[in-house]
């Protein structure tokens, strides 16, 4: 609650219009790019130079005004929420995907094979037709043609002690930050960065042995489709935590925040950890089980 | 504010255009936000007399079919998307931080932005209209395959609908904070007034269910562009699995769309009754109680789909349950009028508009959730009559409400009384005349989003044309009411209504560009 009357609005911004703007911009030349028009890539790429100069800009302001000291612990706290808030909307974006993973396997699947009231359809339409999670999971229309489905004990399994690992280093850095360790703080982020981009290193070779080796696409039916739009959007989202993992990293070497004052370090580390919990499910209920 | 008491700050006031683009003010992205309403209002309104049209007689008159199915989709778009949940928005922007007695929205850059995505995205998704395949046609629920059959206009519309729900995630994620950080000392959340109270809780349901609206489109666009087979059952998905994830979105979104009209409302009932709300916390608990349900009852869109008997079963029962928190609260309305000195200005109007009409939609909808019963109401004209009597005059009334009981707050005048009154009363004869019969016609079979109907519908159709004119043409006294008022008027009080209470009518009318510099006293 508000204590003074000391909280900070800020001048008006011209971040916001430049945002739209932006993001407009993209959206328009990748929509006129899927309609198969190629001069939409110019426009897409303009528009996603404009999301970059944005973001640069806007957090850039931020940052100044939060090195400028004019955020108080209200502000902070305004912050906090907002954080929070923003993660649990990205929890509900992968549950729409995770629902779609648990609604074909649970339902629309063993239907497809005449379990319950799929029987007719399994009957009339798709005899032949003998529902496997996940080997024959491509539907009765073969979609893709054949595919092997991407084993849990390989890459997954040290992708997953790595994103683990990376937690206990983000969280043995949050530690030298609170305790005005410099050199641990930056060793810690650092390995952190590290491990990220080792993450995404390996994502991207199994990406190439699923493509080159198991014929396993986007294409291939609802196996594949939900196994690339999990890994897909996780591995997006690894991608724009280990980004911000790198500023927060610029910014210690700096010498900003200090053991009261570092929200930005603790918002980067909710969203690695809440990264990290988004890998767990997958690899639980999309490689293993 | 933050000029006196930080002095690295200075404030800055840029004139003209540049002030409304740049603004962080809460109060000037609250303008913002209604005024888009009120523009996307009309436009969403010309496509239903398109529509209202072309339905006046049996046949095909004006509109080739395909313009009229654009003609349904866009009008729902564009006044779910477009008019209520930015208006709403919009009274958000504009009350909750004086009603708290806060500063200002808790992140006023991030709020400006929640604003200006919109005019963007309504561009966007309006430019489809002249695309080639024409404009969005299959019904505003996208249910694939039909909606992948959409022309150019379809990454346009996943595009817009994606920018649209950033929108209103933001505007939701500065809601909670601002309710859950910038309350003046001693406003416990239990002091916080309705509107603040089912905002905070309309804010929950939006950020809940946006990205899943967002992860649903997306797997369309993969389907289409991609080569995915979420909805493709040959490829091992389902399309109804489409459904299930658009009305687990669905559902809740139309609480978001009713419940800060609750709020309105309980601001309203009390000040014209001059009682204070009957059970206050009745309300707050019965408003959570069916923000909860909303998520255990989407299945009730899709009763004909073809589910296991089980859950027709259960989503029936839980549907039915929210009778029960909606109820309290029309009882808890109709208690506080009892006994009351009771005065009938233009906002009490609208509000005792909204309980009688909207608890004859809400009764329409118990009737849509029994199961069996619903099999002959599906997809009828029935359901069209359920949601409008919800929508227009329930949410739509409790947003004009809402108006005129704070315009005077907002301008510093008084809207012309009697031009209010033949607003309301012309709102009021017309909205039925257009809802009513499609009742009627519902019941009798005649089913939605068809440009022609058998020729035993055409009187009520007839009827409901006429009435979808005269309530088009009656907002155009809404609109020159609210610039009459904006230009000047006879001065408003602070108090403005004699039984009002609440931190905005302590401050003056118009209130100060910064509401509260330091925060009130809370009794």
């Amino acid at each position: 609650m508000s204590e003074s009357g000391s909280y900070y609005i800020p001048n008006g911004s011209k971040w916001p219009i430049i945002a739209s703007i932006a993001v407009c911009t993209a959206m328009v030349g990748g929509s006129t790019l899927l309609n198969g028009n190629n001069f939409g890539k110019y426009v897409l790429f303009i528009g996603l130079a404009l999301i970059v100069f944005m973001i640069v800009g806007w957090f850039n302001t931020v940052i100044s005004e939060s090195e400028n000291g004019v955020y108080d612990t209200q502000v902070d706290t305004s912050f906090r929420w907002g954080m929070i808030w923003f993660i649990f909307s990205e929890v509900m974006f992968f549950a729409a995907f995770f629902g779609a993973l648990y609604y074909v396997r649970a339902y629309s699947l063993p239907w497809l094979g005449g379990e319950g009231a799929g029987l007719a359809t399994n009957t009339f339409l798709w005899p032949e037709y003998e529902a496997n999670w996940p080997s024959t999971a491509n539907g009765p229309g073969e979609i893709g043609g054949d595919f092997q489905v991407m084993g849990a004990w390989g890459l997954p399994a040290i992708n997953t002690a790595i994103l683990l690992t990376s937690g206990v280093t983000l969280t043995w850095a949050h530690h030298a930050l609170k305790e005005m360790k410099r050199m641990q703080l930056i060793i810690g982020l650092g390995l952190t960065v590290a491990l990220g981009i080792l993450f995404m290193y390996f994502q991207g070779l199994e990406y190439g042995h699923a493509f080159n080796d198991l014929n396993l696409n986007l294409g291939s039916g609802i196996y594949g489709s939900t196994f690339f739009m999990l890994t897909g959007f996780h591995g997006f989202h690894v991608t724009i935590g280990t980004i911000m993992l790198i500023v927060i990293l610029g910014r210690c070497i700096y010498g900003h925040f200090n053991p009261k004052n570092h929200f930005a370090f603790e918002a980067v580390a909710w969203y690695w950890h809440f990264v990290d919990v988004v890998w767990l499910g997958l690899f639980i209920f999309v490689y293993w089980i | 504010m933050s000029s006196v008491v930080n002095d690295t700050h200075h404030e800055e006031h840029p004139s003209g255009i540049m002030r409304w683009i740049t603004t962080t003010n809460h109060k000037d992205i609250g303008t913002l936000y209604l005024w888009f309403a009120m523009i996307m209002f009309f436009i969403g309104g010309l496509m239903a007399l398109v529509i209202r049209s072309e339905l006046f007689q049996p046949g095909l008159q004006f509109v080739d079919p395909q313009f009229f199915n654009s003609m349904t989709t866009m009008h729902a778009l564009v006044m779910i998307f477009g008019v209520v949940m930015p208006a709403f928005t919009g009274l958000a922007n504009w009350m909750i931080p004086i009603m708290i007695g806060g500063p200002d929205m808790a992140l006023p850059r991030m709020n400006n932005w929640s604003f200006w995505i919109l005019p963007f995205a309504f561009s966007m998704l309006l430019s489809t209209l002249w695309m080639d395949g024409g404009a969005p046609a299959g019904g505003w629920t996208l249910y694939p395959p039909l909606s992948l059959q959409t022309g150019d206009a379809f990454p346009f519309l996943i595009f817009a609908i994606h920018f649209m729900g950033l929108s209103s995630i933001m505007g939701a994620i500065n809601v909670v904070a601002t309710i859950l950080n910038m309350r003046a000392p001693g406003m416990t959340l239990m002091k916080m007034p309705l509107f603040v109270w089912t905002w905070l809780i309309t804010a929950f349901l939006l950020i809940a269910v946006m990205p899943v609206l967002a992860g649903g489109v997306t797997m369309l666009l993969t389907d289409k562009f991609f080569g995915t087979s979420f909805f493709n059952a040959a490829g091992g998905g389902d399309p109804v699995m489409f459904q299930h994830i658009f009305w687990f979105f669905g559902h809740p979104e139309v609480y978001i769309l009713i419940l800060p009209s609750f709020g309105v409302v309980s601001a309203i009932i009390p000040t014209f009754a001059r009682k204070p709300l009957f059970g206050y916390s009745s309300m707050v608990y019965a408003t959570a109680s069916i923000a909860f349900l909303s998520f255990i009852v989407w299945a009730h869109h899709m009763f004909t789909v073809g589910m296991p008997l089980a859950g027709e079963v259960f989503f029936m029962f839980a549907t039915m349950l929210i009778a029960v928190p909606t109820g309290v609260k029309v009882f808890n309305w109709v208690t506080t009028m009892w006994k009351g000195a009771m005065t009938f200005e233009t906002p009490m109007l609208f509000a005792i508009g909204f309980i009688i009409m909207f608890t004859i939609g809400g009764f329409s909808g118990l009737m849509l959730a029994i199961t069996p019963a619903d099999f002959q109401y599906h997809d009828t004209y029935f359901v069209v009559a359920h949601f409008h009597y919800v929508l227009v005059p329930g949410s739509i009334f409790a947003i004009m409400a809402a108006c005129y009981f704070w315009l005077p707050k907002w301008t510093g005048n008084m809207y012309p009384e009697t031009l209010g009154k033949i607003h309301f009363w012309l709102s009021t004869f017309f909205v039925n005349l257009t809802f009513f019969p499609m009742h009627f016609v519902g019941l009798a079979g005649m089913p939605r989003r068809i440009p022609d109907y058998s020729l035993q519908f055409a009187d009520y159709n007839m009827i409901a044309s006429i009435g979808a004119f005269g309530f088009g043409f009656a907002q155009l006294i809404f609109l020159y009411l609210i610039i009459k008022t904006i230009k000047g008027g006879k001065k408003a009080t602070d108090q403005v209504w004699e039984g009002a209470e609440g931190l905005e009518w302590t401050l003056s009318s118009p209130p100060p560009y910064h509401s509260f510099n330091t925060p009130p006293a809370i009794k």
